[in-house]
């Protein structure tokens, strides 16, 4: 089924700030249990900033988006516990990496809420390899963000609905 | 004993990879490791004969995990040759589709080499 049918098919499941807590769950333990790797939250968050910014679309009960952001070097440090050190340096493997964490993150999340498990379906990824965007929604948007570090490295986390 | 002929089919490079490193770590003695991006190249291969074993994602592009299972059913080389789903999604109902049409097991991603071991090695007699 398309995201669009998929969309079409089921109720909106409305949003809860709740969520915040099983995305970071989710999150913690995809990086745990992928690449050993222990993220811990970030002393003082900023805007999200990073060259790296990975999106799975949500639609279903859910739509929107959950997006990974993070500098090209700690996304090369995913990529190289994932592959070995040569992908640090490999563009191509850092996102392909980065578009497969956001999108165990967003299913691992999605399988935590029993309103989304069967109602809502992921994009594939999608990767954003740059600085300088800015993306807009034509519908109204909440959402949630998640600050964290890896190695003393900012990485964002977010979670984008249409409400 | 033979080593065994995997087919590893997953949009991404990066999971493919990681597919076959937990494979190894869980035990599986590999041969020779056959990739595909999608399911319309994972037929091609299974075409070619001779796996001992096929794992594939269920959410990729030009044709789902899914829809390249089901198409088995129509190709003489991959009868008999274990099938197993890897799921983002926890989606319970995917899951029940794949089994009925002739998944042997599954995987939910993250994942960890000793759940794939777990799932994998009896399916292709070795022992856990």
């Amino acid at each position: 089924m398309s995201l669009l049918a998929q969309r079409a098919a089921h109720s909106p499941v409305p949003f809860d700030p709740q969520w915040k807590h099983i995305l970071e769950t989710a999150t913690l333990e995809v990086f745990q249990v992928m690449l050993g790797a222990e993220l811990l939250p970030l002393p003082e968050p900023g805007e999200p900033r990073g060259e790296q910014t990975a999106m799975v679309g949500m639609a279903g009960a859910l739509c929107g988006m959950t997006t990974i952001r993070c500098s090209t070097e700690t996304a090369g440090k995913f990529a190289s516990l994932m592959l070995g050190d040569d992908a640090a340096s490999n563009r191509l493997l850092i996102a392909d990496a980065m578009g497969e964490l956001c999108n165990i993150v967003a299913g691992n999340f999605k399988a935590k809420v029993s309103s989304l498990a069967e109602q809502c379906a992921l994009s594939v990824p999608t990767v954003i390899c740059g600085n300088d965007y800015v993306m807009y929604s034509a519908e109204p948007t909440d959402g949630l963000r998640l600050a964290l570090t890896y190695q003393g490295a900012p990485i964002w986390v977010e979670l984008t609905i249409h409400t | 004993m033979k080593k065994l002929k995997v087919l590893i089919v997953d949009d991404s490079a990066v999971m493919r990879k990681i597919v076959e490193r937990a494979l190894r770590q869980g035990g599986l003695d590999l041969g020779e490791v056959v990739e595909a991006g999608n399911g319309a190249e994972a037929l091609l291969e299974v075409q070619k004969g001779s796996l001992d074993l096929i794992l594939s994602d269920i959410n990729m592009p030009i044709m789902d995990g899914l829809e390249f299972l089901k198409s088995l059913a129509g190709v003489a080389e991959a009868k008999g040759v274990p099938v197993v789903m890897i799921t983002t999604e926890g989606s319970e109902s995917r899951v029940v589709e794949a089994l009925s049409n002739g998944a042997k097991g599954y995987l939910r991603k993250p994942f960890t080499a000793e759940q794939v071991k777990e799932r994998v090695a009896p399916l292709v007699g070795v022992s856990v």
